[in-house]
Order: structure tokens, then C-alpha cells, then sequence
């Protein structure tokens, strides 16, 4: 059993919990995720870990409620536990000097943007940070991300909070600005990372995404997370998360995250007993 | 003298196709004396030599001919670890039985049967295990994987005396037995049933520990002080065919589909948080056990259509005899000398059919089997909307990766002797990560191997010092 020693609202359905996994704390590295599960009857879903803290022995996960597993996820308080957690799992990001590195996060994507903005920024590279949201109430992590970037930009759809619009509009600018760019990280949902690896791939900036497919295992064992990267099936949850962003099939991607959707909503919420609201 | 096995009960196959129970029902207590009193009690044994744990099979089928179950089950428990596992799932046709004197003029003695018998029997009164563990410890051994070869090698080693700690990367020990034989063949209670019997003998069981990530080989030799490590990690890799359309939506490989059903029981969602997806009618390539396991299971899971899609014949099938004719009376079609060229979709992504081509067998490959040919122009195609892509597994490459020093072959299994010793010292390995995909009996025997193996390099080395 895990137990979760902190709980925080973030954003309305976006929650923060540190929870007591030592072993995992003292070996994580950023890029890298767990899997849980949270009792005898539940399902096996992969967070980010959003950050660690390897003397207290505690992982930070940040997770937005989308689906069942997430808000009965949500529904635990400080002082319940899960149970199952396994993890460090998939490629850490590979960190280096490499210059000017700009980092993006759109919506939760912020959460595992953040140990990696902070790992470039340690490294001694110049980090420009990038974060979004559909309006000022959903956007996670400001100051983190304030602490840890050289330049930080805000975006919303709404123009409630910094810049009206998304966040490839100031990465554009800056492209289109002549600003020499090194590297470009960018995780969010599927529609954004491929919106930016659209941006960067005619000026060959070598960009990369954090993909998130359905999971269950994590080691390799079922397949189900495949994606076609250079059109050859790679597994995400092994050979990544993270990858080249200009060979992604995105929209194999996004068909494949949809698999369960008409499922999850027959068979779970068919007779309206469940508050899922979905 | 009867000639044949005395009958196995089981489900109607109308009934099961639709349940997730077992099938076969066991014996009763007066079956099974009957079934006993077939062996000739043979001093030579043949028998055993079909066994890889090498049980005394006269022995154990003597005590149940007498009535005397407990001392039956004893003496299958100082060899095998697993019996009401292996009583079921032991092909074995291949292995005992094969060379079974009453084989040669009629059907050899129910050896599973009656392991089976024992065990469920033992299982049922609730009964210890008599096992004495040395005081004194001998040493510190680290498995990493709990499946079959796994567990094994750790109940040996914990009978002789050591201190051992299994490190499995899901949340339940089991391996194959408990993510992909299915409920029906091999009721997961009674899997955990087994490993609760090691865990009384002390073997300590981490769940959700990934070697390569959680620790590395070297950190558990060099840091965490074990003194030696056996890796029985599987061949879990799951292979698909490279043709188009496989990433379609309704696409499984057979390890997630399987492990969808039995690990996160998906049937019985949404009671259960896992889903899974059948459809109307299912179509699995391949005609191993696996492939029969997963095309039961789309039956089970309330499939109309299920066919076996497989480019040789019946006579190449290498599933077990007993599992093609339970898939046969179970409403199973068998699509053969048919293989896959590419998988439709709609135009949401999801499958909508599989075209195939027919082929001929032609001369026979280096495996002495002859080659199926395609038939140019005989393609067709199959209305599913699912399809189990169940064509073989190959070894993980997790540990190897992250082990320097460590061995493996061009097809990354890792190398190693006859007795699990591999290349680098203090390391061994074996079960499906040496040999490729094989079976738990054979698993279970490198594993004891590797147990007596490790017993004499831990005491070596600890002399030596
Ligand atoms: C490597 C990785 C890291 C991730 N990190 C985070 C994170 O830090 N924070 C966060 O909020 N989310 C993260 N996700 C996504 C998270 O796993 C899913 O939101 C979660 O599994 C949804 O489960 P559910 O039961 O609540 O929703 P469901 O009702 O099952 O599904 C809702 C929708 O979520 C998507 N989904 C379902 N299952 C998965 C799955 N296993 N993986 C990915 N998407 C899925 C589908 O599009 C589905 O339509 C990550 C995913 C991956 C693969
Ligand atoms: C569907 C199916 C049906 C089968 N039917 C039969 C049958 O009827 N009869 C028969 O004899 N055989 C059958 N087999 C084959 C048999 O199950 C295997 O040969 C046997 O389980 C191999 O045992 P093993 O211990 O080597 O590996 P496995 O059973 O594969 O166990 C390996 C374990 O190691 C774990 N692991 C892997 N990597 C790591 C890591 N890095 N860190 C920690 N843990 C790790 C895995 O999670 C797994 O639990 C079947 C196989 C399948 C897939
Ligand atoms: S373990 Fe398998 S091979 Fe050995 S006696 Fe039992 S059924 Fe036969
Ligand atoms: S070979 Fe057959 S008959 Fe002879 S001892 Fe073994 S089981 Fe009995
Ligand atoms: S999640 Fe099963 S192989 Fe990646």
C-alpha cells in the first residue's frame, strides 16, 4: 500500500498528491512515470511523475479527472492508500547542455513538463517555458514553472490569463523571429504536440513529445500502448514515452486513445447509476 | 484390465462456451482409486523420465490406490511446488505419459489426473505443507519474475535454507499462469493457492518491483546484498506480423487480450475497472495453446463467430490435442492453410475485416515441416471486428539491457548451461527466457536446476572466503 501524505486542488478536476513510494522516489528521473492501481477490482493507469522528493521518500502526481479511474482517484483524501504502484517506468529524459531549449505544456501536460524544464535549466541550458490552458482557472504550475525558466509565457483560449490564443502562436514568433532554437519539448494533448511538431518540422527543429497511450502493463508485456514513430511500431511504455515528434503517426495515436471511449460510456453509464457525468 | 483412462468430467461444451469456470471437473475420490489401480507399479518407472521435476509417479499413484491422499500429496510436494497446476496444464502427453508402459497397448495411466486429485484434494482440507526449513540460513538469493520458473527456483532454495526474495513486475506473482492461462483452464484461486504455500515456506514476494528500473541486477548483488540472482523473467515480448491495418482499433496482441480477461478480469467489467472489446464475431492468427486460449475466451466473452486463422494445417497445429478438441466442441471454426495479408478498417479506425490469402503446403522448411505456399489470387476476406494476433512471443529485453556482462543469443534470450549458470558470475537463468516460449513443466525443471546450482556457488564462494 501507498499511502498519500498530501492532497491539493490545483484547478477545478486537476488534483495533486505526493504519496509515500520510497524506492521509486530514490530512482525516478524526469520523462519517467508509474502505474497504479488503486484497489483489488482496478484498473492499471500511468501518471507522470510530476516531481520527487528523494529524502522525504515521496512521488507528486498530477492528474486530471477524465474518465472512472481518475475521479475515483480523486475521490481519496490525505491518509488513504493505494494500492499498487510500480514504477520508475520508461526512457528518463535525456538531458544535456544542448543551448536554447524551449519547453511547452498544454493543460495537465504542464505537470511533466515541470521536472524537465527544471533538469534543462540545472544542465545550464537557456529555457524558455510555454505553458497553456483553456482559461486562467485550469492553468497549473505558474510559479513552478516561473522558477525554473529564463523566460515564461502564458497562453489561454479564453485571453483570461497572458495571451489570447494557443501555445504554438509565441513559438511561431519566435521561429519566425530568426531565434536560434535548439531543442523544442512539448507535452500536452495529441492535437497540441502534433500542432507543434507541425510548427517546427519545415525549420527542422528537433522536437520532441511525451505520448500517452493506453497502458496496462508497462514493461513491454501487452502491446497495447504501440504507436508507429518513423513507421515502425514502437512501445511506448518502454521505448519511450518520449519521442521525435516530427516521425509520430498523431493521428494513429489519437484513434487508438479512443478505443474504450463508447465502451467506458455504454457498459459504465448505459443505466445512469454512476456519477461520472460523462 | 481397462485399457482406457477413466473419463475426465467436465462441462457440457454447450454450457461452458458461455462461462468462465473450469472445464474439466476433476476426479472423485473413487475415480481416481480406480485410475490408480491401472498403474503397473513398473520398477523401472519409465514414467519419470518424462517428468522434468522427476516426481515418483508409482509412489504418489500407489498412496491414492491405497486411499492414503496425504502421503500422495506429500510425495508429489517434495518435488513440485505446483501440482494442482501442473496436474492440469503439464502437457502431459508429451512429458509422463508418453512414456507410460500401459501407453504401448492402450492408454497410458491418468498421471495429471491424478496429480491434479491429490492436490485439489490437499487444497480442499486446507493442509500444510510438512516442510522442515534449517534454522540456520544459508545465504540470500534474489528471483526476479514470479512465474513458474521463478517460483520454483525460490521454494527450493527456501527448503534448503536461504533467504529468498522474488521481485515480480505486476501487482500478482504467477507470471503466464496468472495473465495468460485463462480461469477456465486454470482457476487463478488456485494459483494463488500455490504461491500462498511458498510464501508459508518464507519466500518473500515484492509485487510492482521491475528489475532494470526498480534496481538493476548489479545493485541487488553488489548493494542490496544478495548473494547470487536467478532471472526467470519469460518470454513476454508479444510478436505481431508487420501487415497493414494492425494498429487498428480491435487489434490485440494475445498477451493484452488475455491479460485484459484473466488479470484484470475484464468480464467482468464494469464490476471490474479494466474493459475489453470482442464484438460480434473474432478472428486469432495462430494455433497454439495461446491462440486456443484466446479464441475460447472470445467465445466466453460472447462472441457469435470465433475462428483460428493458421497458415498450415491441423496436423502442424502446435496447440495440445485436448485444448483443439475443446476449442472444436466449443463452436471454435478453423479458417487453415488461410493466413492473413492485411486488417480492414472503417473509417473510425476500427477493424472491420481481415483479407487473407489461401495457401498450399509446398516442400518441407528446415524444421521438417512442409512450407505453406500462397495460392496467387485466392484472397477473400473475413468479417470481424476484432482480431488476436497470437503468433508467438519473444524474450523482454528490460534486464538484459540493463545488465552488462550478461549474455544473450541473436534472438535475445539469455544464454545459459544446462544448470541456469550464465555468463556473468552469480547470475542464472532459465524457463522461457533461455529456451523461447515452452511449457510451465519445463520452466518448473530449470528452475530446480538452477536451485541446486545456486546452493553450490553460494556455499563455494562462502568457503572459499
Ligand atoms: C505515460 C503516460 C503518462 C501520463 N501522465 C498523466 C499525468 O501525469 N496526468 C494525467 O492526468 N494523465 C496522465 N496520463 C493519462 C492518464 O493515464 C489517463 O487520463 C487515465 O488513464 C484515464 O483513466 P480514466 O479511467 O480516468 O478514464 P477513462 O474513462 O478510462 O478514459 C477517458 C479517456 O482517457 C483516455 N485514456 C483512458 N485510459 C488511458 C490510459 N491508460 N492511458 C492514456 N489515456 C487513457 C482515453 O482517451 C479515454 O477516452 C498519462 C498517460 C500515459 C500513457
Ligand atoms: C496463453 C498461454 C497458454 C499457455 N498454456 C500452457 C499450457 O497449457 N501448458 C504449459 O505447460 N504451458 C503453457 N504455456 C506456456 C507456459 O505458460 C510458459 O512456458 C511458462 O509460464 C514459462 O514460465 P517462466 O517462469 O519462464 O515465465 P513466465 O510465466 O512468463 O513468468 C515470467 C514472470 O516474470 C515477470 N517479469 C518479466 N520481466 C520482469 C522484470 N524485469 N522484473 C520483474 N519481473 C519481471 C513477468 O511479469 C512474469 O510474471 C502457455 C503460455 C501462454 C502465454
Ligand atoms: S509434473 Fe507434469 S510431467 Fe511431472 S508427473 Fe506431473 S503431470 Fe507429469
Ligand atoms: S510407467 Fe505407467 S504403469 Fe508404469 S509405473 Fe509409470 S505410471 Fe505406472
Ligand atoms: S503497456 Fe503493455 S506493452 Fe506497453
Amino acid at each position: 500500500m501507498y499511502d498519500i501524505v498530501k492532497k491539493e486542488v490545483l484547478s477545478p478536476g486537476v488534483l495533486l498528491f505526493d504519496v509515500a513510494a520510497p524506492l521509486i522516489a530514490k530512482k525516478c528521473q524526469p520523462g519517467q512515470f508509474v502505474i497504479l492501481r488503486i484497489d483489488e477490482d482496478g484498473e492499471r493507469i500511468p501518471l507522470t511523475i510530476a516531481d520527487f522528493d528523494r529524502e522525504a521518500g515521496t512521488i507528486t502526481l498530477i492528474f486530471q479527472e477524465v474518465g472512472h479511474t481518475t475521479r475515483q482517484l480523486g475521490a481519496l483524501n490525505k491518509g488513504d492508500a493505494i494500492l499498487d504502484l510500480v514504477g520508475p517506468l520508461g526512457k528518463e529524459t535525456h538531458i544535456d547542455n544542448f543551448g536554447t531549449v524551449i519547453c511547452i505544456g498544454g493543460g495537465i501536460g504542464v505537470a511533466p513538463v515541470y521536472p524537465i524544464a527544471r533538469a534543462y535549466k540545472q544542465a545550464g541550458n537557456k529555457v524558455i517555458s510555454i505553458i497553456g490552458a483553456r482559461n486562467a482557472d485550469l492553468l497549473i504550475l505558474e510559479k513552478e514553472m516561473a522558477a525554473v525558466s529564463d523566460e515564461l509565457i502564458i497562453t489561454t483560449d479564453d485571453g483570461s490569463k497572458g495571451r489570447k490564443g494557443l501555445v504554438i502562436h509565441p513559438l511561431q514568433e519566435m521561429i519566425d523571429a530568426g531565434m536560434k532554437i535548439d531543442l523544442v519539448m512539448a507535452i500536452g494533448p495529441v492535437i497540441m504536440m502534433r500542432s507543434v511538431a507541425d510548427v517546427t518540422r519545415p525549420h527542422n527543429i528537433h522536437t520532441i513529445v511525451s505520448l500517452n497511450p493506453i497502458m496496462v502493463d508497462g514493461t513491454g508485456m501487452c502491446g497495447g500502448c504501440r504507436v508507429s514513430v518513423g513507421n515502425k511500431n514502437k512501445f511506448a511504455c518502454v521505448d519511450g514515452p518520449e519521442f521525435d515528434a516530427h516521425q509520430v503517426d498523431f493521428n494513429g495515436l489519437m484513434a487508438r486513445q479512443r478505443m474504450y471511449h463508447d465502451h467506458e460510456k455504454t457498459e459504465r453509464c448505459g443505466g445512469g447509476s454512476c456519477k461520472c457525468n460523462k | 484390465m481397462q485399457q482406457v483412462k477413466h473419463k475426465m468430467p467436465e462441462q457440457a461444451a454447450e454450457e461452458r462456451r458461455r462461462n468462465f469456470n473450469e472445464v474439466a471437473l476433476g476426479y472423485e475420490a473413487e475415480t481416481a482409486r480406480a485410475e490408480a489401480a491401472r498403474c503397473l507399479q513398473c520398477k523401472t518407472a519409465p514414467c519419470r523420465q518424462g517428468c522434468p521435476v522427476e516426481i515418483d509417479i508409482p509412489q504418489f499413484i500407489k498412496h491414492i490406490k491405497d486411499g492414503d491422499y496425504d502421503a500422495a500429496i506429500d510425495e508429489i510436494k517434495a518435488k513440485n511446488n505446483l501440482p494442482a497446476v501442473c496436474g492440469r496444464v503439464c502437457p502431459q502427453e508429451d512429458q509422463c505419459e508418453k512414456f507410460c508402459i500401459m501407453g504401448k497397448k492402450g492408454e497410458p495411466v491418468g498421471i495429471g489426473r491424478l496429480e491434479r486429485f491429490a492436490a485439489d484434494y490437499a487444497m480442499a482440507k486446507g493442509r500444510e505443507d510438512k516442510a522442515e526449513i534449517p534454522a540456520e540460513v544459508l545465504g540470500k538469493v534474489a528471483v526476479i519474475g514470479a512465474g513458474p520458473a521463478g517460483l520454483t527456483t525460490a521454494g527450493d532454495l527456501a527448503r534448503m535454507g536461504y533467504k529468498v526474495t522474488v521481485f515480480e513486475a505486476l501487482h500478482a506473482p504467477g507470471g503466464v499462469l496468472m495473465y495468460g492461462i485463462p480461469e477456465f483452464r486454470l482457476p487463478k484461486t488456485i494459483v494463488q493457492q500455490e504461491i500462498a504455500a511458498l510464501r508459508k515456506l518464507g519466500v518473500d514476494i515484492q509485487v510492482n518491483a521491475v528489475i532494470g528500473k526498480s534496481y538493476t541486477i548489479d545493485e541487488l548483488l553488489n548493494e542490496e546484498g544478495f548473494d547470487a540472482v536467478f532471472i526467470g523473467t519469460g518470454a513476454g515480448l508479444p510478436h505481431f506480423m508487420d501487415i497493414p491495418g494492425e494498429n487498428l482499433n480491435g487489434v490485440y496482441s494475445a498477451n493484452e487480450f488475455l491479460t485484459r480477461v484473466n488479470l484484470m478480469k475484464a468480464y467482468k467489467f464494469p464490476q471490474t475497472g479494466t474493459p475489453v472489446r470482442v464484438g460480434r464475431s473474432v478472428a486469432v492468427v495462430g494455433a497454439g495453446n495461446v491462440a486456443m486460449d484466446s479464441a475460447r475466451t472470445a467465445l466466453r466473452l460472447g462472441a457469435e463467430k470465433v475462428y483460428i486463422v493458421y497458415r498450415r494445417s491441423e496436423e502442424e497445429m502446435p496447440a495440445r490435442h485436448e485444448e483443439l478438441e475443446h476449442a472444436k466442441e466449443e463452436g471454435v471454426e478453423f479458417r487453415l492453410l488461410t493466413a492473413p495479408v492485411q486488417v480492414l478498417g472503417d473509417d473510425k479506425g476500427w477493424v472491420k475485416g481481415i483479407e487473407c490469402i489461401r495457401m498450399e503446403l509446398g516442400e518441407p522448411d528446415e524444421s521438417g515441416r512442409r512450407k505453406p505456399v500462397p495460392v496467387e489470387g485466392s484472397n477473400f476476406v473475413l468479417d470481424v471486428e476484432t482480431v488476436v494476433m497470437a503468433i508467438g512471443q519473444g524474450p523482454n529485453p528490460l534486464v538484459q539491457n540493463t545488465t552488462p556482462g550478461l549474455s544473450v543469443n541473436k534472438r535475445g534470450n539469455i544464454v545459459a548451461d544446462e544448470a541456469g549458470a550464465t555468463s556473468k558470475e552469480g547470475v542464472f537463468a532459465g524457463g522461457d527466457i533461455v529456451t523461447g516460449a515452452a511449457t510451465v513443466i519445463l520452466a518448473m525443471g530449470a528452475g530446480k536446476k538452477a536451485a541446486a546450482k545456486i546452493h553450490e556457488y553460494v556455499q563455494n564462494k562462502k568457503t572459499a572466503r
